[in-house]
């Protein structure tokens, strides 16, 4: 690991003044705030990242869950996964998240890992990790071995010929299904950022994943006021059944009125370049009878123009049962 | 890294660890484990698993596979379970720290320990402290009394000798106890 300076900056503002200093906040950055650190350490061993500085921010007082105004709820960004999980009210009202929390990595992290930091964990694969390999994500230009080599488990939405990494966050399956927003402050002030804009897709840039700029330091998520009677599933497939990523996971919230969907909010993991939601699917089933006939078409939708990789054809079938499955369970 | 242990009971190996070079860009931290005040300087990139063993010299605590994915380091950070090797030791200035040499004796073993003997929930033992470790955490945790909900609370720590069976076991029983 290469050296660097610890520092914990005693407010927001010296935080966001000393990030600020760095060229990057994305791949390569000099300085990074620290969470939970399961990520970053994990990289920073590795020599994939190597801040010259690194903020602990962990005692700043951002870790506050509690009712926004509109009751709706306020996640504090270094919250921790599992105290976001087991909130009574998560679990009453946004159960989606709850559920996908819990069935991501282990009762240690989640107890580490912070709500910002499982935000902005990596899109990745094994070739990223790996200094002796290429990587246009981690060193631009060098090329992708991963579409000529082991990507059983990448992406089959949202990739590029420079990179193929699947964004391997349960949590943010669920937090794009519930339309959350991302609330950041920087050096220019602060702003809003619905889920929906906060990732890019790779295109020829795969080392920028999110539109963070430097010095911007994500303070909050919020969560719209609950939906009454929805019913929220998230459903992961994996190869183990515990403490592995998702070869294809569906976070689903619907409303039935009459027999009928009145609301969906549709989003999928494991597939993806990023979180992955599907306002296709949601359409056809926004006004549509819970019928299988229906779920299977939603599925067709969301799936439509997925493209497999040498190994991972099997993913686009998987998702699509996935989606089928956990609205099937959603509605039962 | 050396260590200044401002404890009564500073034994030879951490008088050792004292004199050994520090680098300029070693920081101070106090640490609280297992109940003794521990004030360090220690390089930024030391982890709370190598300050253990290393620093500290509480072997106990077992490195694995340094990546997070084994859990073979879990420690209680303020009363949580957490993966040492994960963690910076300077992150946790001033927080409290248990280990597995905090939690009892062979003479006085905590009723984890005690389970994990007479189920025989081990072969190698490697993986042993950082199971008891989250065993005992899993306790107070939300948990269901199904031994399904138990491996999977479990599923970050992995035993490569198989014991899981045992593990599970002798978890339960205690948790049928309290």
């Amino acid at each position: 690991m290469h050296s660097f300076e610890f520092t914990r900056p005693a407010d927001q503002a010296a935080a966001i003044s000393t990030a600020a200093q760095s060229k990057t906040a994305q791949q390569g950055a000099d300085v990074r705030f620290l969470g939970g650190g399961t990520t970053l350490i994990d990289l920073m061993k590795l020599n994939v990242e190597a801040p010259s500085r690194v903020l602990d921010i962990n005692r700043l007082p951002l870790d506050k869950i509690e009712d926004t105004p509109d009751r709706g709820l306020m996640i504090g960004a270094t919250s921790r996964n599992s105290a976001l999980a087991y909130h009574p009210k998560v679990q009453r009202d946004y159960s989606v998240l709850s559920q996908a929390i819990l069935q991501g990595a282990s009762a240690q992290i989640r107890n580490m890992a912070t709500v910002a930091g499982n935000l902005l964990q990596r899109t990745r694969c094994v070739y990223f990790r790996d200094t002796a390999m290429a990587c246009n994500k981690r060193e631009p230009g060098t090329g992708c071995p991963a579409i000529t080599g082991h990507n059983r488990t990448l992406a089959i939405l949202g990739a590029s010929e420079h990179c193929i990494a699947t964004n391997p966050s349960d949590m943010c399956v669920a937090m794009a299904a519930l339309e959350a927003t991302i609330h950041v402050t920087g050096p220019k002030g602060s702003r809003e950022i619905p889920f929906g804009d906060f990732y890019l897709l790779p295109g020829d840039t795969p080392h920028i994943e999110t539109v963070l700029e430097p010095g911007d330091l994500i303070t909050h998520v919020t969560l719209p006021p609950p939906i009454p009677g929805s019913k929220q599933v998230y459903l992961k497939l994996r190869d183990r059944a515990s403490y592995e990523f998702a070869l294809a996971s569906a976070a689903v919230v619907l409303t039935i009125a009459s027999g009928k969907i009145t609301h969906a909010r549709i989003a999928l993991g494991g597939i993806g370049t990023r979180p992955w939601r599907s306002p296709d699917a949601e359409q056809v089933l926004t006004g549509s009878a819970e019928s299988e006939s229906n779920f299977r078409r939603a599925a067709e939708e969301a799936l439509r123009g997925a493209k497999p990789q040498s190994e991972n054809g099997f993913k686009i079938e998987l998702a699509k049962r996935c989606l089928t499955h956990a609205l099937r369970t959603a509605v039962s | 890294m050396s260590s200044t242990p401002t404890g009564a009971n500073t034994t030879p190996m951490q008088k050792a660890a004292a004199d050994a070079a520090v680098p300029a860009i070693a920081i101070p931290i106090t640490l609280r484990i297992n109940g003794e005040e521990y004030s360090l300087r220690l390089d930024p990139r030391t982890t709370l698993l190598d300050c253990l063993r290393e620093t500290v010299t509480l072997t106990g605590t077992k490195k694995g596979c340094d990546h997070g994915q084994c859990g073979a380091c879990t420690v209680h950070v303020n009363g949580l379970r957490v993966l040492s090797c994960l963690s910076f030791a300077a992150v946790h200035d001033g927080d409290e720290i248990t280990t597995i040499e905090g939690l009892g004796t062979p003479d006085t073993m905590h009723p984890m320990q005690e389970a994990f003997f007479t189920h025989d929930a081990y072969q190698c033992g490697y993986c042993t402290s950082g199971q008891i470790m989250s065993a005992v955490a899993l306790l107070k945790e939300p948990c269901g009394p199904d031994d399904a909900e138990v491996k999977e609370l479990m599923s970050g720590n992995i035993c490569r000798c198989g014991a899981y069976g045992n593990i599970v076991a002798a978890i339960q029983a205690v948790r049928r106890r309290t």
